[in-house]
């Protein structure tokens, strides 16, 4: 790590070698508490879900191990079948945002127009008003479209991201004068030019911005809730919340094996590339 | 300088964006105000103008003022504790600390679990007496607490589990910020004698201003848009403790299919939401001039 | 075009043809969807499509598609947005108080303009007559009672030995309930409760639970017309006093609102020695209940009293006629003696027909596990469940009351009395 703005070791404790002063010693336990204490849920449901019900609440080392409660959530609800929806899902919001945004931040980025601004502000409203906010009316004109219960009526909302076309505005108009006119000398047209020189250069905020997408929609609740009624294009959050309503007895144990399931793509993607996730979110938030 | 072409490509390359965003932001936006000023359409009954009539009753609605009252101190709540924890992990993550790779995971995890996840598991720690707090309260001797089910607790747990899960995520751009402040700066105060404090609060917080800035105007949306937490775990209860505003207009349409009055709601969180955008623009638009 | 082309041409029109002509003249079976909501543990997908698979094999021209689709609000709300989009479910499992709601919104079909035969008539008559009331409205009959259940009494039989109390019988009234969970509360030596005596549930359609005892204490909830409620008559308000006094002042349970969720769990973990819950977790207790457990039913006052809760089978308007017709077939099927025996013992829902309680399965079943009787022997004493329209709206008014009440944000007097202006604002345009 680089010297950092707030160096947990001050010189005059560098100077006073050996002995590290007692707000130290707090200041260090403290934070590797507060690292455990934010990780403790997370191994409560993987404890929870791979013991048996007898055992949710008693912490005894050598509990059996058991997966029955992954096959039982899966023989009660078909997760499998929502796992394909997701997947689905964030891969036609992707692609269709990658498509969408890039030719509108090109637009913004590179070209004069009349009523340019207030396009842009008007694009930047959707970065406050989300789609989820207006509900009602959205899922009034998906029924209009009669898209009721598709993928397109669980993606359309979000294709157009404000924050995308942002981010890409942003990073469309740090590409050099030069390279546009090396391009528009080969006879180049503006489409040419945003594909073989501006997307390119692009790339780490095609991957900042895919990743930011894929945790959002993969998250999403309340409008493909609202938006689906049957298993055929229900994604997992619905199928959790779905499977985790019955007023009677619920089974712990089965409710965390399902949540985890829900989670482990995303969990086991960040495990995996931690680095790379990070500094994409790093990348995208950097205005 | 930029390309002049003729009018028309621009607006070609916008076509796709603007029809999405006027169908599903800004006519739903529109439509929501001219719904909320007629009546539900029922069966056989259709819609019939009654003007303010929806706005009357939500100022005499219990439920409406237990909802702006509770999104106001769920707000206020989430969104400072947010961004100092926030601030506090990134200072931690960019120290020199060992196993900070480690201690980055662990603040960052909860970002990557749906909240419906996260929230059907939180649901078990509150249990009273062997849920996982009572249990480790237990160990200091607390007596076991009905945490969702008493209306003094329910709105401040809710709390909790959205700090739990943002703060990570807001840590990541705290953490970019700190790692291009400029090394020099540090080295410059060091020579002077500064202590650690005096420099965070002269030096690196108010370098850190445009961040906040972000991250608190991301935590204030999504203090109001973020309602699954409240679908799982105590649907509005007790007596409306913890009913949110966009849960409030989620029931009021899906589950009463009183479409005009959540109309009427819609319109209520769409004005704070643009007061906010305003309010942001106004702040940022002073910054940069600052700068 | 060349000779070959032609001929090529002339053999795939032909063939098309000759695959189109037969299949056309043979009727393809009539596809109909079926919502169900699952309120209760256990596997009731593989249940359902098990019966399914049967009736498709008996009924070779109606293919039923199941579609599980959440809570019983969320499969009266998927249900009603497919119906006002134009293409609703052909039949759905709805709770029996929504019929005002669906009636409002023109949306569902009485059975008497399907039910045709004397086959039919008798079918429809073989129901329980307690059921039947939240079924039918001005004399036509909306839906048809399909999972029935009701509140039953338990009680941990070890606990009950433990303070020297007879563990085969059960607190009969409400003041024995106090007596009895008062032995039963067990506090620490720092005064914390480790063991509740009672445990009544109350996060989750509490109102529910408020009609048993309204019921025990001589009182009525609300009229069955669906317009006019008694939230604030002087036995609701004691009926809901008794219940936070359980906590309030005899300090026999858990102060607060309790989750539904939780109870069964509390009182196998020994948190509490008697609660009141659903029938239909009968199955649940019985498999995990680490003691002996007793099963009652509901202790009475003034008299005996308990509430009925579960869905009915409706029909929807606004669907091609012949697909009724096979909707009307399936319901037939599914509650005729037989299935509604083998659902009633494969869900630990109360069978909602005489003949069924005289199956030769039905009877087995009982003898085996009598426990299975309890929920039949409370039939008489059962009252009607709380119906109105915008019942969903009217619901949570009285829920939000009872919350209210629990946990002393209000007294039982002032919250009803707020719940009953509420609900009658609401009711007012329906007069």
């Amino acid at each position: 790590m680089t010297a950092s703005a707030l160096s947990l070791a001050t010189p005059t404790m560098q100077r006073a070698a050996g002995m590290p002063s007692f707000w130290r010693i707090l200041e260090i336990t403290g934070s590797y508490l507060l690292g455990v204490l934010w990780v403790l849920p997370l191994f409560y449901a993987i404890w929870m879900a791979v013991h048996p019900p007898a055992y949710e609440v008693r912490f005894e080392l050598f509990a059996p191990l058991t997966l029955q409660n992954f096959k039982d959530a899966l023989n009660a609800a078909p997760f499998a079948r929502y796992f394909f929806n997701t997947f689905l899902l964030i891969s036609v919001i992707l692609v269709s945002q990658f498509l969408i945004c890039t030719l509108a931040g090109y637009a913004f980025a590179r070209f004069d127009f009349r009523g340019k601004t207030i396009m842009f502000m008007l694009v930047l409203v959707q970065l406050m008003i989300m789609p989820e906010v207006l509900l009602v009316e959205n899922y009034r004109t998906i029924v209009r479209l009669g898209l009721l219960d598709t993928v397109w009526a669980m993606g359309l909302p979000y294709m157009a991201s404000a924050f995308g076309i942002f981010l890409l505005r942003q990073v469309f108009m740090t590409v050099p004068k030069e390279l546009d006119d090396a391009a528009r000398i080969e006879g180049a047209g503006p489409i040419t030019t945003l594909l073989k020189v501006y997307v390119p250069l692009a790339r780490p905020i095609y991957v900042a911005y895919g990743l930011v997408s894929v945790s959002y929609h993969w998250n999403n609740l309340l409008w493909p809730l609202v938006i689906t009624n049957s298993v055929t294009t229900r994604p997992l959050t619905v199928g959790l919340q779905i499977f985790s309503s019955p007023d009677q007895g619920v089974q712990w144990s089965i409710i965390s094996a399902a949540a985890l399931m829900t989670s482990a793509p995303l969990l086991i993607g960040f495990l995996l590339f931690q680095r790379q996730f990070v500094q994409s979110f790093m990348r995208a938030g950097i205005k | 300088m930029t390309r002049m072409q003729n009018s028309v490509t621009p607006w070609l390359l916008l076509l796709p964006a603007i029809v999405l965003l006027a169908t599903f932001t800004h006519v739903p936006a529109v439509m929501t105000l001219i719904d909320s000023l007629f009546t539900t359409p029922r069966g056989a009954r259709p819609p019939r103008f009654i003007g303010a009539e929806n706005y009357m009753s939500m100022l005499s609605d219990p439920v409406f003022l237990a909802a702006l009252k509770n999104n106001a101190i769920y707000a206020l709540g989430t969104v400072p504790l947010s961004i100092a924890l926030s601030l506090l992990m990134a200072v931690i993550v960019n120290s020199s600390l060992r196993g900070t790779t480690l201690l980055r995971m662990s603040f960052f995890l909860p970002t990557v679990l749906p909240m419906i996840a996260v929230a059907n598991i939180w649901l078990f720690f509150y249990t009273p007496g062997y849920g996982l707090f009572d249990q480790v309260l237990g160990l200091f001797g607390f007596q076991a607490h009905n945490w969702l089910g008493n209306q003094d607790t329910v709105l401040g747990s809710l709390m909790a589990l959205a700090v739990w899960k943002e703060a990570g995520f807001f840590m990541i751009f705290y953490l970019a910020a700190l790692q291009q402040l400029s090394p020099t700066l540090r080295e410059a105060a060091d020579l002077e004698g500064a202590g650690r404090w005096y420099f965070f609060r002269r030096v690196t917080f108010p370098l850190l201003m445009p961040t906040t800035l972000f991250v608190m105007i991301n935590a204030v949306i999504n203090s109001f848009r973020l309602i699954d937490h409240v679908i799982v775990m105590t649907r509005g209860g007790p007596d409306n403790a913890s009913t949110l505003l966009l849960y409030y207009v989620y029931n009021t349409a899906f589950r009463f299919w009183n479409t005009s009055y959540a109309a009427a709601l819609t319109m209520v969180v769409l004005v704070i939401l643009a007061s906010i955008a305003f309010l942001q623009f106004g702040i940022l638009d002073r910054k940069v001039h600052y700068k | 075009m060349s000779k070959k082309m032609m001929m090529w041409l002339g053999a795939s029109l032909l063939t098309a043809a000759a695959l189109v002509g037969p299949a056309r003249s043979q009727a393809a079976p009539v596809e109909i969807s079926f919502y169900y909501p699952i309120a209760i543990g256990g596997p009731v997908t593989k249940i359902v499509d098990d019966l399914i698979a049967r009736f498709e094999k008996d009924h070779a021209d109606i293919k039923v598609k199941a579609v599980y689709s959440g809570t019983y609000p969320e499969t009266l709300s998927k249900s009603l947005t497919a119906f006002k989009s134009g293409q609703p479910p052909e039949m759905a499992v709805m709770l029996s108080t929504e019929v005002f709601s669906l009636i409002d919104e023109d949306a569902i079909m009485p059975f008497e303009e399907l039910t045709k035969t004397d086959d039919d008539k008798k079918w429809l008559s073989g129901f329980s007559d307690i059921f039947m009331i939240n079924s039918q409205v001005n004399g036509k009959t909306w839906g048809v009672p399909f999972q029935r259940g009701t509140t039953l009494f338990f009680w941990n039989k070890d606990a009950f030995r433990e303070v020297g109390l007879n563990p085969d019988v059960g607190p009969q009234n409400w003041e024995q309930v106090v007596e009895t969970a008062k032995k039963l509360t067990k506090r620490d030596a720092s005064g914390n409760v480790t063991q509740w005596g009672m445990q009544v549930p109350s996060s989750l359609t509490s109102y529910w639970l408020l009609q048993g005892y309204v019921a025990q204490n001589g009182g009525k909830i609300a009229e069955t017309s669906g317009t006019k409620t008694y939230f604030d008559s002087p036995e609701v308000v004691e009926a809901l006093q008794y219940w936070v006094d359980l906590a309030k002042i005899h300090k026999v349970m858990k102060p607060g609102v309790i989750e539904w969720a939780t109870t069964p769990k509390d009182f196998f973990e020994g948190r509490t020695a008697m609660i009141t819950t659903t029938s239909g977790n009968l199955t649940n207790i019985k498999n995990n209940a680490p003691f002996p457990f007793g099963v009652q039913i509901l202790p009475e006052h003034k008299r005996r009293g308990a509430p009925t809760s579960g869905g009915n089978i409706y029909i929807f308007k606004g669907t091609d006629p012949k697909k009724q017709e096979a909707a009307f077939e399936f319901t037939k099927w599914l509650t005729s003696a037989a299935q509604s025996a083998e659902w009633s013992i494969k869900t630990g829902y109360i069978a909602p027909r005489n003949d069924a309680w005289e199956t030769d399965a039905m009877k087995a079943y009982v003898k085996e596990f009598p426990g299975a009787a309890v929920a039949r022997e409370q039939i008489p004493y059962m009252v009607p469940e709380l119906s109105t329209y915008e019942n969903q709206r009217v619901s949570r008014v009285i829920d939000d009351a009872i919350e209210a009440s629990l946990t002393g944000s209000k007294t039982p007097k002032e919250a009803l009395a707020v719940a009953q202006q509420e609900a009658e604002r609401i009711l007012r345009d329906y007069r």
